[in-house]
């Protein structure tokens, strides 16, 4: 408890550096994730992310200094060659993408240990801190560190406002852009370097290996909560933050805990939640429509059953027995319990013992779902040349289905018929 | 349909297949006779491909079956030959013709044996009857498009079956190829074979084949092709879009309503 | 110049040609498997499962307590099978698109068997170096001096022997199957075979080719071993015989000039194995180019 106020209240300015590195490596990397994520490349953001070792050796062997923006420039070179060689290899040989992006991603990365190693084993001085870049070393950055993760989040930030329509339109929709004259090449390039800026900064917060998480995940979770491009950048971001920051003060307290990968732990979490749980798309939203599709079908298959109990008669709103609902239809008893409750609770019938009987209101909501039954059957044989023996499965799928609005087009496009199939009469709403 | 009486090749009932929760085959009924050159037609995205993959068993139905001479496709498996679509296969995998050829002779009783001498001589064989022998050692991505339709045929024939089932073997290939594989389809009709063909072009479809099968999300027409040819039935086919239709299968794939009610039975 | 590598050559010992030996044996496995999973275009996945299976390897080793045991190489197929699983899971049920469905769940994966590390490194003697690139490569001057360096050579040889054996045995078995899945899955099918189950024998294998090689090369770099020499001998084969064979033959390249390389530049051996795989391949680019220029294919007539 001590710990969450001591790192909250940001008094220690180690704090502050960390919180304030942690938000800029999220804000740059969960925005260029995302366009990355919509053209699906996210993959290729990871190869990127390993192929930046290199660059940052031999910036260091080169330069023999550890300024942090000696560092980006290495790695900036070679996370563009590494795009260049997986471009090149896709379009100019048998090798296909996932190959490409595998090759690159493992040369280079080994090429890359090689170098750090050899710098190990030489005389190049203090050569410790290059570590971070593979691991990374979200709790031990400096001031220098920060100021290069502002600037550079603070150009990517600037330049996708200032792009904004354009990349949108290539990520969604890439030959549109190319048949109204955009150039896409220009931009594409803009693009691929605000990526490998972004991965720069960001490798160094989660390391080489989970770096693709931070562009992936924040992503992958927010674009099930909405379909607008601006609100799911907002809501990677948001993940994005939220996760660096829990890492980050898992690291503050517990000393030994890297913090990369807690960042990752809690960034998939939250990617996992929203996969689940998202209105609409997600899972259980899903399980929950189908739920209410199912007592849908089964409630108006009682009230269908009830009508056809009482049709010939012309008598409605007798008492019946349960059994004899269910010889009209089967239903398991746990199915009939749920759906006459919900039948009751919405007015269109009165439970007695062991019988029910329809309400006025329930009677029209019958006749409503017999009559789309008889349509739809008139429909499968007049305009769709079913055989009298197809229709009926057919029709008690689909009865379900129609709204008001197809109803009205039934009605019209058949010439409100007063007969279906099976010479029964279909009984509008008078 | 007709009335005549015949040995069914296929037979498929009430047969509703969805695609990508979306149904693209509604309650498809019809059984076709052997020994006949049969084509599938109809305009696209009429669930033409999906009928033959369903057949094929490599799509489950949402309901219906599907019987080849009166069983299901598990116990017939080796007297069906199947040449899916030439864009389905990346052709720059490292095979030559040979090799493809020889895939015919491939069956899950046999996957971790070597192939046999006969299984070889029928590979060569097959190959001389599309006449691409000498192109035996040939990489199959340095073929013509012909030239890899015919060795997807070749191998078809190698799997020796009575029944061939194709998908668009016609699409992308020159005319002389064409020609040619039309007469072996000829020719194996001559021994009793049924020839089962989903075609992409109705201009030819009335020329090459015996029976026709018109599809536009449900069954339009099946039998002889003089039955089927007809102006109503083809309007019917390729005349407009059924919108009522398509607005019902747009909201089910919406609203992920289940095809089938699941576990009712109705009692009458 | 000259003077200094034919001083490494003369210091070829022993220790040398176990070190390589293993190295050559575990290329040969891994770029046997490695075949398919660039034919079936799953180079990606099995990059994914060789970070996976770190959790499964950390488990096992604390459940067993010794790093080189069955209970390993079980801990971590099982592992690696169920990332694949996983990865299909979040792909059809959750209905992510693959690229994220592969990147969410080895991230997640490896960052998990980090963490447990950690939390373990009492019980156990991984680090995340080791992890990442081998325990050879640390010490590469001092591996034959030390006790445990003599002792580590036979027996992660044995260990690589073995494993080829049993890759070479599944490759020649399941030759026709692996071929017939690879170039048309909707025709293997058709002819009765499952298309999930010879899935899954793969994916197997490759979890369990990336526990062996984890001593050799670490984890991470198992791609490099499992792609490269492949994608090297795909540039130049017409048939899938020739295919597996000239792997293997890239594979021997790739290990004994990645050893003297790490060698010579005192650097990580595995790093220096990763390295020349791309050089190799790059050689065999150049060589499929003069062969047969991409843009000039002439299609024979018809």
């Amino acid at each position: 408890m001590d710990a969450f106020i001591d790192f909250f209240s940001f008094q220690d300015p180690n704090v502050r550096l960390v919180v304030l590195g942690m938000l800029f490596i999220s804000l740059s990397s969960s925005l260029v994730g995302s366009f990355a994520f919509l053209q699906k490349k996210s993959l290729v953001g990871d190869a990127v992310a390993h192929s930046l070792l290199p660059g940052i050796a031999i910036a260091f062997m080169l330069s023999g200094s550890k300024n942090p923006w000696v560092l980006i420039l290495g790695a900036l070179i070679s996370g563009w060659i590494s795009i260049l060689i997986m471009d090149y290899l896709t379009k100019r040989s048998k090798i296909k993408t996932d190959t490409s992006i595998a090759l690159v991603l493992s040369v280079m990365f080994g090429l890359g240990i090689l170098l750090l190693t050899h710098i190990q084993h030489s005389d190049f001085g203090n050569q410790s801190g290059l570590d971070k870049f593979l691991f990374g070393k979200a709790a031990s950055l400096t001031l220098i560190d920060i100021q290069a993760f502002g600037l550079v989040t603070l150009i990517i930030v600037a330049l996708v406002g200032v792009f904004y329509r354009e990349f949108k339109l290539l990520s969604f929709n890439y030959e549109f852009a190319q048949a109204i004259g955009m150039p896409v090449k220009a931009l594409s390039f803009l693009m691929n370097t605000l990526l490998v800026l972004a991965i720069t900064t960001g490798i160094q917060a989660v390391g080489v290996v989970l770096m693709a998480a931070l562009l992936i995940a924040p992503a992958a979770a927010a674009k099930i909560w909405t379909y607008s491009l601006s609100k799911m950048i907002l809501i990677a971001m948001g993940f994005a933050l939220f996760s660096s920051l829990i890492g980050s003060f898992i690291s503050y307290t517990y000393v030994n805990m890297p913090t990369g990968p807690w960042i990752v732990v809690i960034l998939t979490f939250f990617t996992v939640m929203s996969l689940l749980f998202a209105p609409k798309r997600g899972v259980f939203s899903r399980m929950k429509r189908q739920r209410e599709n199912s007592l849908k079908i089964n409630t108006e298959n009682i009230l269908k059953a009830l009508y056809h109990l009482e049709e010939g008669k012309e008598e409605f709103f007798e008492w019946h027995k349960l059994d004899k609902i269910l010889e009209k239809r089967a239903f398991n008893k746990v199915t009939l319990t749920n759906s006459l409750k919900q039948l009751s609770r919405k007015n269109w019938i009165v439970l007695g013992e062991q019988k029910v009987k329809l309400s006025k209101a329930g009677e029209l909501e019958a006749r409503r779902v017999v009559r789309l039954h008889r349509l739809w059957e008139m429909y499968l044989t007049k305009r769709m040349n079913f055989k009298s023996d197809h229709i009926h499965s057919n029709a008690e799928t689909i009865e379900h289905i129609i709204t008001p609005e197809i109803e009205r087009e039934l009605i019209l496009e058949l010439g409100a018929p007063k007969i279906d199939p099976h010479s029964s009469k279909i009984p509008y709403a008078d | 349909m007709s009335e005549e009486t015949f040995d069914l090749a296929l037979e498929v009932h009430n047969l509703t297949v969805s695609y990508n929760r979306k149904p693209v085959l509604w309650d498809i009924d019809f059984s076709l006779p052997q020994g006949k050159l049969i084509g599938i037609v109809g305009p696209n995205g009429s669930g033409k491909t999906t009928l033959l993959k369903t057949i094929m068993g490599l799509l489950d139905p949402d309901s219906g079956y599907v019987e080849i001479k009166g069983e299901p496709m598990e116990k017939v498996r080796n007297q069906i030959s199947y040449v899916p679509q030439r864009e389905s296969v990346d052709w720059d995998f490292p095979a030559d013709v040979m090799d493809v050829v020889k895939m015919g002779r491939y069956q899950k009783s046999n996957i971790l044996k070597r192939l046999s001498q006969d299984d070889k001589r029928i590979a060569i064989e097959s190959l001389e009857k599309v006449d691409l022998l000498e192109f035996s050692k040939r990489q199959i991505g340095e073929l013509s498009g012909g030239q890899q339709q015919r060795v997807f045929i070749a191998r078809a024939l190698a799997q020796q079956g009575d029944i061939y089932l194709m998908d668009e073997p016609f699409v992308g290939v020159d005319a002389a190829t064409e020609d040619a594989i039309l007469q072996l389809l000829v020719e194996m009709k001559s021994k009793g074979k049924t020839v089962i063909i989903v075609h992409h072009d109705l201009q030819t479809a009335y020329e090459y084949f015996d029976w026709m099968v018109l599809l536009n999300t449900r069954l339009v027409a099946c039998g002889p092709k003089e039955e089927v040819f007809t102006k109503e039935k083809l309007q019917e086919a390729y005349g407009g879009r059924l919108t009522v239709l398509s607005k019902i299968g747009d909201l089910i794939s919406n609203k992920e309503f289940p095809i089938r009610e699941k576990g009712f039975s109705e009692k009458k | 110049m000259t003077l200094t590598v034919l001083k490494y050559h003369t210091q070829t010992d022993m220790n040398d040609v176990y070190i390589i030996s293993t190295a050559v044996l575990v290329s040969a496995s891994c770029g046997l498997l490695g075949v398919f999973l660039v034919l079936r275009k799953m180079a990606m996945v099995g990059d994914a499962i060789s970070h996976a299976v770190l959790p499964g390897i950390v488990l096992a080793f604390l459940f067993s307590g010794s790093r080189d045991s069955i209970t390993v190489l079980i801990g971590a197929m099982t592992l690696g099978i169920l990332a694949s699983v996983l990865i299909e899971i979040i792909h059809k049920k959750a209905r992510l698109q693959e690229d994220a469905a592969i990147g969410v769940t080895f991230t997640w994966l490896f960052a998990l068997g980090v963490i447990l590390i950690t939390l373990f490194s009492r019980q156990i003697d991984l680090d995340q170096d080791c992890v990442l690139y081998g325990e050879i490569a640390y010490v590469p001057l001092d591996l034959w001096f030390l006790e445990s360096g003599v002792n580590l050579g036979p027996r992660a040889l044995w260990v690589a022997g073995g494993l080829f054996v049993v890759v070479l045995l599944f490759v020649s078995l399941g030759y026709k199957g692996l071929q017939i899945t690879s170039f048309n899955e909707e025709f293997a099918v058709s002819v009765g075979l499952s298309a999930m189950v010879w899935h899954y024998l793969l994916m197997g294998m490759v979890s369990a080719v990336t526990v062996a090689s984890f001593e050799v090369v670490g984890a991470i770099l198992v791609v490099a071993l499992l792609v490269g020499p492949a994608a090297s001998a795909y540039l130049l084969s017409k048939r899938l015989p020739a295919l597996l064979a000239l792997t293997i033959v890239f594979g021997v390249l790739s290990s004994v000039s990645g050893y003297y390389l790490a060698k010579y530049l005192e650097g990580s051996i595995a790093g220096a194995i990763a390295t020349m795989t791309g050089f190799w391949f790059t050689l065999s680019l150049i060589l499929s180019k003069i062969k047969k220029p991409r843009t000039e294919v002439t299609k024979q007539g018809s």
